[in-house]
């Protein structure tokens, strides 16, 4: 069985809650004394015959109390096709940078859209998040198509409208499901008030759409986590590469470079799960073991010499800033691209996007928090990266302030 | 050969990634080991982490001293047969050593005294990272918290600023004093923990599987085992039945399930029938409030 994450994006009033709670409901991922905690808590709610299904999502007191959600919480669901990881991440705008995190991993964006409403300037932000972290399928949910009596046509004039102002955003793989997650119309089958809808129900999408573009399709990357030497008398020589395989396959017998360095060398054994393997794909922890002895260490990349990514210490990228204090000029941090750092500064501010018409600004000197700017990253020592379009997994980085430590940006490279 | 991983192998391989990135990135770590199913589970993972080296941290249990026996006998194998360090440290000391008032009442639990015994010890060693069991399925301020999560000097948890957690990449740059709880079982499940279990074939205490024992009913149906600490009254209806533990905490607070189910397979099966959740049926400490194990972890605990 495999295994999709998503994130949803949306306000309680757009129904997420109730939507998220449908999922769970439906697929007894719910237990009976949780339901019994929620309806305590929804006593004070006018409808007495539901329980308020945000209660569910919204796990801090403060989030309770004030009726929003502040941060990501990640809820869990199994089908008899696929586990689901959904990360419910908050949609004001005040809270941009934990749905960044929500977001960050995920195969798949829900977006929902009150169908009375259309696109709201949430729908456009969460849009310009999914675009900027490349998330590989877009799902836009018209929400309450009760409440416009199940119209074709209004269904329809959001759909144009998406299609039409998320064009510059090259968003992949886009598409378009009505429902009424309260009366769960489309939720887990289909509905009959939508009989001009003979496309999936929402379950049945989930459970069939397609996961990333193939990773061992990509150039094969690998990054050391931490290096193993048990310096015993009889693993005296021992020296082993631990990691995980981001992308491609590693096999032994193969002709590597080591960077930074530069250095040739060769795949002589590859461990996993404490035995020896001919080969490892992506996405596998594994010990890797060189020919020469060379110097590796943490953060250092292993790949192929037919497979040369980026080495550069200077390379533009789109940032978001997630700390409270701005970005001070001439500031160094810490860049971190996996298990890699390095020093950093920004160089230079190119422009600030703006995140409700994606256009750009220019000549803008400062960046605060929640901006979305283009950058160009001067590093101290040169980093071994792709394109965040062409490697999720070595085109990211986090900026780290030097003094607090506090993660201040997310990068994607260009 | 397929090429897809199993949700299983995902799972798997994202916990030995954030386990490595904890000994990459860290001076002095350990790992809160108490026995239990999660925490052993843990310790399966560090294994395929860094064999045929040492663990980079030792293990560490902060013993409340409210134990089911078959708990500690299993803990103490486990550590002779893997041949790594373990540190105990007591909550008893703790209460000493700072005149702390010890649990009192029917079910005098030392979960919360828990905290104290973690923090000091934390100072004693100054560990940087505590790797814990804890799963975002447990409770919903669970849900809300970071892999990589930093507590400040008092140990606490202020879930309204947490990190940004991009992708894989773990920050775990503190500031002196501060140390950061790490939880690379973050994303399972109670039935994915029990999957790999069987998967792996791993051992566990006893008391995960049915066994007969005499139990107070407690008015919600919960069932309280007999025990030296705890007092019975007169009015206390005693049973003896067949039962089985779904966690292993506090003998004082965690309380036990009807069940004869006496391999995996048949936990498997009993838990994809419940309708009862985990933390539901087993702890008492979560039912004080809606946000017990907020506060709690506002105050440091794990």
């Amino acid at each position: 069985m495999d295994l999709l994450r998503f994130f949803t994006a949306g306000s309680v009033d757009d129904g997420k809650s109730t939507l998220i709670g449908r999922l769970l409901f439906d697929s007894h991922s719910i237990s009976t004394d949780i339901i019994e905690t929620l309806t305590k808590q929804s006593k004070n709610i006018k409808d007495d015959n539901a329980f308020n299904l945000a209660l569910l999502t919204d796990g801090l007191r403060a989030e309770r109390e004030q009726g929003i959600t502040i941060d990501v919480a990640y809820k869990y669901f199994t089908t008899s096709k696929r586990k689901f990881i959904i990360a419910d991440t908050p949609g004001h705008v005040q809270y941009t940078r934990n749905m960044f995190t929500g977001a960050s991993l995920a195969h798949l964006a829900l977006l929902l859209i009150d169908a009375r409403h259309g696109i709201t300037e949430q729908t456009k932000r969460h849009a310009v998040i999914s675009s900027i972290l490349r998330i590989p399928n877009v799902l836009v949910c018209v929400n309450k198509m009760d409440l416009i009596n199940y119209s074709e046509h209004k269904f329809n004039d959001i759909k144009d409208e998406f299609i039409k102002f998320s064009n510059p955003l090259n968003l992949s793989n886009i598409t378009f499901i009505p429902m009424s997650a309260l009366l769960g119309e489309n939720v887990v089958t289909q509905s009959s008030k939508l009989e001009w809808y003979k496309e999936k129900s929402l379950l049945d999408y989930l459970e069939t759409v397609g996961i990333n573009p193939s990773q061992e399709l990509l150039s094969s990357r690998f990054q050391v986590q931490y290096i193993i030497r048990p310096e015993t008398n009889v693993l005296h020589d021992y020296r082993g590469y631990a990691g995980k395989v981001l992308s491609g396959k590693y096999y032994v017998g193969q002709k590597v470079k080591i960077f930074p360095g530069n250095y040739d060398t060769e795949i002589t054994c590859i461990e996993m799960n404490q035995q020896n393997v001919t080969e490892a794909c992506a996405n596998s922890s594994v010990i890797l073991h060189l020919k020469d002895a060379i110097d590796v260490s943490r953060g250092s990349s292993i790949i192929p010499i037919n497979e040369l990514p980026n080495i550069s210490n200077e390379f533009t990228a789109t940032l978001c800033w997630m700390d409270d204090s701005s970005f001070v000029k001439g500031q160094k941090f810490y860049l971190q691209q996996n298990s890699y750092r390095t020093k950093a500064v920004i160089k230079e501010i190119v422009y600030k996007i703006n995140i409700h018409s994606f256009t750009p600004i220019e000549g803008e000197s400062n960046i605060q928090l929640n901006d979305i700017c283009k950058v160009v990253i001067k590093t101290a020592e040169s980093v071994c990266y792709d394109k965040f379009t062409e490697n999720r997994n070595n085109g990211s980085f986090i900026l780290i302030n030097e003094n607090t430590h506090n993660t201040v940006a997310a990068g994607v490279i260009e | 050969m397929s090429q897809q991983l199993d949700y299983l192998d995902f799972l798997e391989s994202e916990a030995i990634h954030i386990l490595r990135e904890v000994a990459g990135q860290f001076e002095r770590p350990a790992l809160l080991f108490s026995g239990g199913k999660d925490s052993t589970v843990l310790v399966h993972l560090a294994l395929k982490a860094f064999r045929p080296g040492k663990f980079p941290f030792p293990l560490l249990h902060i013993d409340t001293g409210h134990n089911f026996e078959e708990a500690i006998i299993f803990r103490d194998q486990l550590v002779k047969q893997i041949d790594e360090k373990l540190i105990v440290r007591y909550v008893a000391d703790t209460i000493k050593r700072h005149n702390l008032q010890d649990a009192k009442g029917k079910f005098p639990s030392r979960n919360v005294l828990q905290t104290n015994t973690l923090l000091d010890t934390i100072e004693e060693f100054a560990f940087d990272a505590c790797i814990g069991g804890a799963r975002r399925d447990e409770e919903k301020a669970r849900a809300k918290e970071r892999v990589f999560s930093v507590r400040d000097e008092f140990g606490q948890w202020n879930p309204k600023s947490q990190r940004p957690e991009l992708w894989n990449i773990y920050n775990g740059k503190i500031n002196k004093g501060e140390n950061v709880r790490v939880f690379p079982i973050s994303n399972w499940t109670e039935l994915d923990v029990w999957n790999y279990i069987k998967r792996e074939q791993i051992s566990l205490p006893s008391i995960y599987f049915t066994h007969e024992r005499d139990c107070i009913v407690l008015k919600n149906g919960q069932l309280m085992n007999v025990n030296q600490f705890v007092k019975i009254d007169e009015t206390d209806i005693l049973v003896r039945k067949n039962v089985r533990y779904r966690t292993v905490g506090d003998m004082t607070c965690t309380a036990a399930i009807e069940s004869v189910a006496y391999t995996v397979d048949d936990i498997i099966k009993e838990l994809e029938n419940t309708k009862i959740s985990e933390r539901g049926a087993t702890r008492m400490d979560d039912r004080i409030s809606e946000a017990a194990m907020e506060d709690r972890k506002k105050n440091g605990y794990f």
